[in-house]
């Protein structure tokens, strides 16, 4: 489109005559790299403090958390599940068999084969709720990052069904937000979602209140 | 070449738009009661990083890096972007911004979308260029929903309807959604929001959002919120155009490991935010099928020119810096009669309009300081205001009207005082002697000589306090110094909320 293009270069004209002489490539990168970053990246606590301090800020948020250990994962699946009443589940179709309990009804989403049938976020939103894994957490704000990867399917999944089982196993737990980036870099062009506890607004009167469009009811299972 | 749309509302002067607000007492209490509240929090949860300094500098400084790349960084962007496959557009001004994205609509056949809170589409006056040509923008953020059914206008970037208390809500609620039952309780109020919109995440096809950040390695963007509210818009549609104004690019995807640490805390002093959504371009089986970003300029590369200035585009819209104005505190957002209100809209505003609007603007200030000190990015907003009143004087000294102002001496001798530290603590005590001339028996300031008289017109002043905030902290950080917890003193001592004996 030749209006299109005449747009980009007048605004690349524009800011490159109010910016004078320019640089080259490799000299830009060399001076981002000399950026001051003298901030925290690694954190200091233990593992056992980490897990702590993870699980009193999802706490504070409002959500449901557990330790559990690693050979009692659909155990306490099934038990979360039941306190819930939830017993229709979305789940990502790559999501390990062994963790689902009996008696509850699972539909798998997503999956190159096809197999799994195709939801629409309409009737997303009519299932009782959705089981997934993660990417990473991160202690000290007590998020969850979901990246459209195994265990996790795609962003809709954890959106439309108003309640959202996570499990997260404790060596993905890291304690800073940089430590998290560590671990996201090298997947980085795929959906990524944050999320810290369900959702919410302060917009009136600055009260917090839970839940307005994302799950307004969060579970998660440490796994240790 | 003049912008169709203007983020300046109004020719009216700030003292005007301000006088009139000081005296509608429900917005001044729901204005005040929101911000101390969003401020306590922010101190609370920016004090306990022991890093929060080195957070500020790293922030400063990649945000300044950026700009001074800025044609290197967009292009990296959009050609990342294009890559992934996301369609980059590019817009001059505000009318060029809009006819694309009415465009882009219309191509779809659809007379609603979908609208994520974005300042920069009130900027270019997109709802209105929409509604005229037919289509309904509905706002999907709780805040945004208010303001539109209530046929108002935002008063701050991160609550825009904090103006606004529970019963005010509930009063559009009942009457725009007919709900004659509904409840006062928030909790009544969100759910009745949720179930309003939840029909049309699921019918609508198109969404149209603003953005955080976006990255030029990768061509991502970074959306953070709290609602789930932009989740939906940013998953379920078809198709999604973003509205981005040039500024906003970050060199890496890790940048955002500072600004995602900075933002929230600043913005509503939470640790995080409920969600904080990153994409590139389109995924096959997850989310939109078609992605367009536009990227806007509307006179913002012009300001990279003004080496003082070009900070004010370092800005990441957290709204701190309004919440800790005394000023805002006393008048709120609407007085601004600007999208942009408070301390960064002070110098923002004006120029967006290249100087010829918004001139009072940047006189809307005590130059108390405030707004720098909790700034994630550190733009020192004192030093460009009077940057800009010199400016402005320059101009007016074209002028006959000009040359017989006052400010003229005034802001020249401000701006020598700002440019040191030193300079500026000898003024304050030599302030602290020279206003016992005006202090009356109950030690409140009545009558400033003009132009400070703007200032007392509205308000009884406290006089400056004995101790500037600089001597109590020099003091504060001393080992010897008293107990920490005594806000009252430091909010004195900081010479906030000047006028109302808090
Ligand atoms: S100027 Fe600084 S404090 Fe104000 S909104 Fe921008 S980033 Fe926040």
């Amino acid at each position: 489109m030749d209006s299109s293009f005449s747009a980009r270069s007048e605004v690349l004209r524009s800011i490159r005559s109010a910016l004078g002489e320019r640089m080259e490539a490799e000299s830009i990168a060399v001076q981002y790299e000399e950026l001051p970053r003298g901030y925290k990246r690694a954190g200091a606590l233990s593992q056992e403090d980490r897990l702590q301090l993870f699980l009193r800020r999802l706490e504070e948020y409002g959500a449901g958390v557990k330790r559990i250990a690693r050979d009692g994962i659909r155990e306490e699946i099934g038990g979360k599940l039941a306190a819930r009443g939830c017993g229709r589940l979305v789940i990502p179709y790559d999501l390990p068999a062994a963790w689902l309990p009996l008696g509850f009804e699972f539909t798998p989403y997503g999956g190159e084969d096809k197999l799994s049938p195709l939801l629409g976020a309409t009737e997303l939103d009519g299932m009782d709720g959705v089981l997934t894994g993660c990417t990473v957490a991160v202690a000290e704000t007590g998020s969850i990052v979901l990246q459209s990867g195994p265990r996790q399917g795609s962003r809709v999944l954890t959106l439309a069904p108003d309640y959202h089982l996570c499990v997260v196993f404790a060596e993905q737990v890291v304690e800073t937000v940089p430590e998290s980036f560590a671990v996201l870099n090298s997947t980085s062009c795929l959906p990524t979602t944050f999320f810290s506890g369900p959702s919410a607004t302060a917009d009136i009167e600055m009260t917090r209140i839970k839940g307005v469009h994302g799950p307004r009811f969060l579970d998660v299972l440490v796994v240790e | 070449m003049k912008p169709a749309a203007s983020s300046h509302w109004s020719n009216r002067d700030f003292p005007v738009a301000a006088r009139e607000l000081l005296e509608d007492s429900q917005i001044r209490g729901n204005v005040r009661h929101a911000t101390n509240v969003i401020q306590a929090k922010r101190d609370a949860v920016t004090g306990e990083l022991p890093d929060w300094q080195q957070l500020r500098d790293a922030g400063e400084a990649i945000r300044a890096h950026s700009l001074a790349h800025l044609d290197f960084y967009l292009e990296q962007f959009a050609r990342a972007c294009t890559q992934a496959g996301g369609q980059v557009h590019w817009a001059r001004d505000a009318a060029e911004a809009n006819q694309i994205i009415l465009g882009l609509i219309q191509r779809h056949s659809v007379t609603e979308v979908l609208k994520i809170k974005t300042m920069t589409s009130e900027e270019v006056g997109l709802n209105p260029y929409l509604e005229a040509n037919g289509i309904r923008a509905h706002e999907t953020d709780l805040a945004e929903l208010i303001i539109q059914l209530g046929k108002d206008k935002p008063s701050h970037f991160v609550v825009p309807a904090l103006h606004k208390n529970r019963m005010q809500v509930r009063e559009i609620f009942q009457r725009e959604m007919h709900l004659p039952e509904l409840g006062e309780r928030p909790e009544d109020l969100a759910a009745a929001a949720r179930s309003y919109l939840r029909e049309k995440f699921f019918r609508l096809k198109v969404a149209v959002s603003g953005a955080n950040f976006l990255i030029a390695e990768n061509g991502a963007v970074c959306i953070v919120e709290s609602e789930g509210n932009g989740r939906m818009c940013l998953t379920l549609p078809d198709v999604l155009i973003s509205l981005v104004g040039i500024e906003k690019v970050l060199p890496r995807f890790r940048d955002l490991e500072v600004f995602l640490q900075t933002l929230p805390r600043s913005a509503t002093g939470e640790r995080m935010n409920p969600y904080n959504s990153i994409w590139t371009g389109v995924r096959q089986g997850d989310g939109p099928k078609e992605f367009h970003v536009v990227l806007l300029d509307n006179r913002r590369s012009p300001i990279l020119g003004d080496a003082e200035s070009r900070q004010t585009l370092q800005c990441i819209r957290c709204a701190a810096c309004l919440n800790a104005c005394p000023v805002y505190h006393q008048t709120g957002g609407h007085a601004y009669e600007s999208v942009y209100a408070g301390p960064i809209g002070a110098i923002l505003t004006p120029q967006l309009h290249s100087m010829e609007e918004g001139r009072s603007l940047p006189y809307a200030s005590s130059l108390c300081g405030a707004c720098y000190e909790v700034c994630p990015v550190k733009i020192n907003i004192p030093e460009v205001l009077i940057h800009l009143r010199g400016k402005i004087v320059e101009e007016d000294q074209k002028t006959l009207r000009g040359q017989l102002g006052i400010w003229n001496l005034g802001m020249a001798a401000a701006a020598m005082l700002f440019a040191s530290a030193s300079r500026l603590s000898m003024a304050q005590r030599l302030g602290q002697i020279a206003q016992k001339i005006f202090v009356n028996r109950d030690g409140m300031i009545e009558h400033l000589p003009f132009p400070l008289s703007g200032w007392t017109q509205t308000r009884d002043l406290k006089p400056l306090p004995k101790q500037s905030f600089r001597q109590w902290w020099a003091e504060r950080t001393s080992p010897d110094a008293a107990s920490l917890g005594d806000s009252d003193r430091a909010g004195q001592a900081a010479g906030r909320g000047g006028s109302d004996g808090q």
